[in-house]
């Protein structure tokens, strides 16, 4: 029980004296999730828009893939992408194993799932008359997608939100594909991982602290944005 | 409008900083990767080693501890340049299937037996074979790593030896599929026994800053020597691999010089690890 107590003083002696193992591992974290979130916003709002906003055979099965998907274990998804990318699968010479963008893969597959049901619930949920009055103001094609995203922008920011929660958390793709490798590919949770196995609690849950803190920063400061934005 | 301009631009800005952090464009050194096992790092030996190594050689060393049976896995694949295990059996098959070149000795360290103190099994200070035996007889639980590790096999043939046959499914014996620390700390909990490597050991014990824990029943017997190789991975299998490095590496950690360095390796003021290289003239 004390080495929870023990955890949260060193969390803060973790954040105070910065010291430079620490100080890699979030950067390392916001590298790694950074990225990833770039190709699951990139990819996932377009997606999400088309699966919401069009009529299609098929619709409601690719619908119902996306959500099945969002219970992928992430242990599984690391197994999947390390197939891929090792240097006997088909993407081997692209030398993505152990790197940060090879972890990028699992988590954008592990994030994606999340944005595109989310954005595709939050487009469906828009008033029909929104499309009707946008076509009748001359509004087509991409600047009609961003004006239904732009509407639909705070269930997309809480989709943004859970998917950061998720890949930023996640432990099993990011050691599988990462490797854990000290300076280069040690993020918090394989981080959190490494130690607990060794033996020391204390600093797992310091660590998790940390996390928990990046994470509380974050939402922080796009809720005051939302508030900002809000009034449009 | 202006509002939905202020979002755009922040977005914009949001997407270049998470772009600027992230590691697109890299001119990349060349490094050398190794697969070892997680008794060499959670030492706290290669930490110790890659500076020596950066100085002595200018190479820089990346590494995945995981267990031995993965680690092989990864050479097999070409995943990684060279591979540091100690399960001879599965370092002759790595060698015999071509998968491996240029096997070297590096050092040795021991394994031992630990149990709770108060020794239910009643087996201190027996020979391992015995104590092996005395334990499945008495059902005592044994907590096995059971992950393909060095380790792991080692146990397994320590059992095979002490004729202990059908224990996969028994009750007493406790396969946690987990590192070498993780499993001590179960035995721990299950007061039962472990056969583990004596660095990890000897962390435990130190962890437990003189908190009753368990201790060493059986040491030193010849079959509780636990070797250390090295293996380059073959460079015709995987062209790419960096074998040039490699060589420079096997050369490096089996020099008189560094075998020194190893052991003048300390933990908790103890020497850890026994060099054992075979030292060629001129080294």
């Amino acid at each position: 029980m004390d080495f929870i107590v023990q955890g949260f003083f060193q969390s803060i002696r973790l954040i105070a004296s910065m010291d430079e193992e620490t100080l890699n591992i979030v950067l390392t974290t916001l590298r790694l999730t950074g990225l990833s979130m770039l190709f699951i916003l990139g990819i996932g709002l377009p997606l999400g828009f088309a699966l919401g906003y069009f009529d299609f055979p098929g619709k409601h099965f690719f619908r119902t893939v996306a959500d099945t998907l969002l219970a992928l274990p992430t242990v599984v998804v690391g197994l999947l992408v390390y197939a891929f990318i090792s240097r006997r699968g088909p993407l081997g010479d692209f030398e993505l194993l152990f790197t940060i963008r090879g972890m990028a893969i699992g988590q954008v597959i592990l994030g994606l799932p999340i944005v595109i049901s989310y954005t595709a619930t939050a487009i469906e949920g828009l008033d029909n008359r929104l499309r009707l009055t946008l076509q009748t103001l001359g509004a087509s094609g991409a600047k009609l997608a961003v004006t239904s995203l732009w509407e639909g922008r705070f269930q997309i920011l809480v989709a943004a939100l859970t998917s950061y929660g998720r890949i930023i958390g996640e432990v099993g793709s990011a050691m599988m594909l990462g490797g854990n490798i000290k300076w280069h590919t040690r993020t918090i949770t394989t981080a959190i991982t490494l130690e607990t196995g060794k033996g020391d609690f204390a600093l797992g849950i310091a660590l998790g602290i940390v996390l928990l803190a990046i994470s509380f920063a974050l939402n922080i400061s796009l809720s005051f944005i939302r508030r900002r934005v809000g009034s449009s | 409008m202006k509002s939905n301009k202020r979002a755009l631009l922040f977005i914009t800005i949001l997407a270049v900083c998470m772009l600027a952090l992230s590691p697109f464009a890299y001119a990349k050194p060349p490094v050398l990767r190794m697969a070892t096992t997680t008794s060499t790092d959670n030492t706290g030996l290669l930490d110790y080693m890659a500076p020596i190594l950066l100085k002595d050689t200018g190479i820089e060393i990346q590494w995945v501890s995981v267990g031995t049976g993965k680690a092989l896995e990864y050479g097999r694949n070409g995943d990684v340049d060279i591979v540091l295990t100690h399960d001879p059996a599965a370092e002759d098959k790595f060698m015999a299937d071509g998968a491996g070149v240029n096997r070297r000795k590096v050092m040795y360290n021991d394994f031992v037996l630990i149990g709770p103190a108060n020794d239910p099994a009643g087996i201190k200070g027996k020979p391992i074979g015995q104590a092996m035996a005395t334990i499945a007889a008495k059902g005592q639980p044994l907590v096995s790593r059971a992950d393909k590790s060095g380790t792991h096999a080692a146990e397994l043939k320590l059992l095979k030896e002490a004729g202990v046959k059908d224990f996969d499914k028994a009750s007493w014996y406790v396969q946690t599929g987990q590192g070498m620390l993780n499993t001590i700390n179960i035995a721990d909990e299950r007061k039962g026994y472990a056969l583990a490597d004596r660095g990890t050991f000897i962390k435990y014990d130190a962890n437990l800053k003189g908190k009753p824990g368990l201790v060493i029943v059986v040491e030193g017997d010849q079959q509780l020597l636990n070797m250390y190789t090295v293996m380059a991975v073959n460079p015709i299998k995987h062209p790419h691999a960096k074998y040039d490095l490699a060589i420079k590496y096997i050369d490096w950690i089996t020099s008189s010089k560094v075998q020194k360095d190893i052991a003048n390796f300390k933990l908790e003021g103890k020497q850890l690890f026994f060099p054992n290289a075979e030292i060629r003239a001129g080294h």
